[in-house]
């Protein structure tokens, strides 16, 4: 049988991991935390927890190792098409207005959701006059975000995101396709910057029109996101807008009096400046 | 045997139906929390809770993140999520790789809901064609948790249930017709 990691030992983990290294997993939802780090133990074939621990504390690749994979990357462009349909049809041509227009993904992962907010901003005329900072926490997603190459199996999905979400160009008109990779084009990733940051404890770095953060917070505790709303809320423009995943609200943040949602999507305006 | 604190139920093709005649049995005092973990595949299946409010009184909603699991109401897995559970017995929901081609996947959330509830939990499995569920059926069985399967013979698609029988010590098999009313007995045990 396995060796299951229980949940003491997984905090012990944790404890050590922010007093080694400075990482503070220990507000993040320990269900999936759980289930990400019991995987890397099968995989990587611990005989046992002391072992892992041990490796941990002391092999600084393999905690590094350990960033990447304990992380939840899964992501796709478009996804969720209505989402992009209100962003065109609402959120962009108030964004239009601007003179300059900043826009952070937080928590980009391989970045397809800034690849797909650039389409969007080509196709409004926008993208000229934008910039868009995409991070994350795992230094790997964000190497392969600034490379903008994706898998070609995938574009089928992408370019039936693309038309649900009204998009009316051909879709293969934003790639080239080589073999079985499909890469970007240059128009696109000239227009953004991207970073490792972490949101439980770096800091605010520009003051943006419009932040998404999809399916990211979903992985922390209700204290954690809090924190993270704040954050947000400190890097946000006066009616800038908030951007959360499907099944993600500002309902019970310590901002959510001082926002108002836009329609049935995920999408807050601010509408006051903190007291 | 204790009384369970949570059932999950876990379905996939041809479980719809029986899921519909379940919903009649679960009112407003149902004593535990259901969780319905189901597949779907058509846009048909996405409004799962105007169809299923049209059978039972009960409240029903899908699945939010942090949430309490609460006694009496029916918990349905939001479209494109794993559902898993905290030991505090709140909700989490989880975006990372499709488990058997499958996200939710059943597999997923037995599990979750084994750590958490061990012997206190009820898990059906219910007709379906891939073999999620399965190897979670088993770790509850293995948790102390009571383990229940449609009676293939009656299921749409017999494949789910026909390899929990073959890989799982069950200890329940029971006929599509009489599952609401097994588990409306099964619910409103006396407390021992
Ligand atoms: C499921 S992905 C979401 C990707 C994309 N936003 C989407 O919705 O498709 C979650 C991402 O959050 C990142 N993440 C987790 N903890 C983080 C932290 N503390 N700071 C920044 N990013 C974090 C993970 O590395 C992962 O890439």
């Amino acid at each position: 049988m396995i060796t299951a990691i229980r949940i003491e030992e997984l905090d012990i983990l944790l404890n050590d991991l922010f007093t080694r290294y400075g990482y503070d997993f220990t507000e993040y939802s320990k269900a999936s935390l759980q289930r990400r780090v019991q995987r890397l133990f099968t995989l990587d074939k611990f005989p046992s927890f002391a072992e892992f621990r041990h490796r941990l504390q002391h092999d600084p690749q393999y905690f590094r190792r350990f960033v990447e994979e304990i992380t939840v990357n899964v992501t796709e462009m478009l996804r969720d098409p209505s989402f992009y349909r209100t962003l065109r049809s609402t959120i962009l041509p108030v964004l239009a207005t601007y003179p300059f227009i900043r826009i952070w993904h937080a928590g980009c992962a391989t970045g397809e959701e800034v690849y797909s907010m650039a389409i969007l901003l080509k196709e409004t005329g926008l993208l000229h006059k934008s910039l868009l900072y995409g991070t994350d926490i795992n230094p790997q997603v964000i190497e392969r975000a600034r490379k903008g190459i994706f898998p070609v199996s995938q574009m089928q999905k992408f370019s039936e995101n693309y038309i649900q979400s009204g998009g009316i160009h051909d879709f293969s008109s934003y790639y080239t396709a080589n073999y079985h990779l499909a890469k970007f084009d240059n128009s696109l990733t000239g227009k953004m910057i991207f970073s490792t940051h972490n949101l439980v404890s770096d800091f605010s770095f520009n003051e943006f029109q419009l932040i998404l953060c999809r399916n990211v917070l979903i992985y922390f505790e209700r204290g954690l996101q809090s924190k993270v709303f704040k954050l947000f809320d400190y890097s946000l423009e006066n009616f800038g807008y908030l951007a959360l995943g499907a099944k993600e609200s500002l309902r019970f943040s310590p901002i959510a009096d001082r926002y108002r949602q836009i329609g049935k999507e995920k999408i807050w305006r601010k509408v006051h400046e903190a007291g | 045997m204790r009384r369970a604190k949570l059932m999950v139920i876990g379905g996939s093709a041809g479980s719809l139906q029986v899921i519909m005649e379940i919903m009649s049995v679960i009112r407003p005092d149902f004593p535990l929390p259901v969780l319905i973990v189901l597949h779907r595949n058509s846009i048909f299946e996405s409004n799962l809770e105007e169809l299923f409010a049209s059978r039972s009184q009960a409240i029903i909603k899908e699945v939010e993140e942090k949430e309490v699991i609460l006694p009496g109401v029916i918990y349905i897995a939001p479209a494109d999520y794993h559902v898993l559970i905290e030991e505090d017995q709140t909700f989490s929901l989880d975006y990372s790789e499709r488990v058997n081609f499958s996200r939710p996947s059943i597999d997923v959330t037995f599990r979750c809901a084994a750590d958490v509830y061990g012997t206190d939990l009820v898990c059906l499995l219910l007709s379906g064609g891939n073999a999620d569920g399965v190897e979670g059926l088993g770790y509850v069985k293995e948790r102390g948790g009571l383990t229940v399967v449609q009676d293939p013979v009656t299921a749409e698609v017999p494949y789910m249930p026909q390899h929990a029988l073959s890989q799982v010590a069950v200890d329940f098999v029971v006929a599509a017709g009489n599952i609401p009313a097994f588990i409306k007995g099964l619910a409103f045990l006396p407390p021992v």
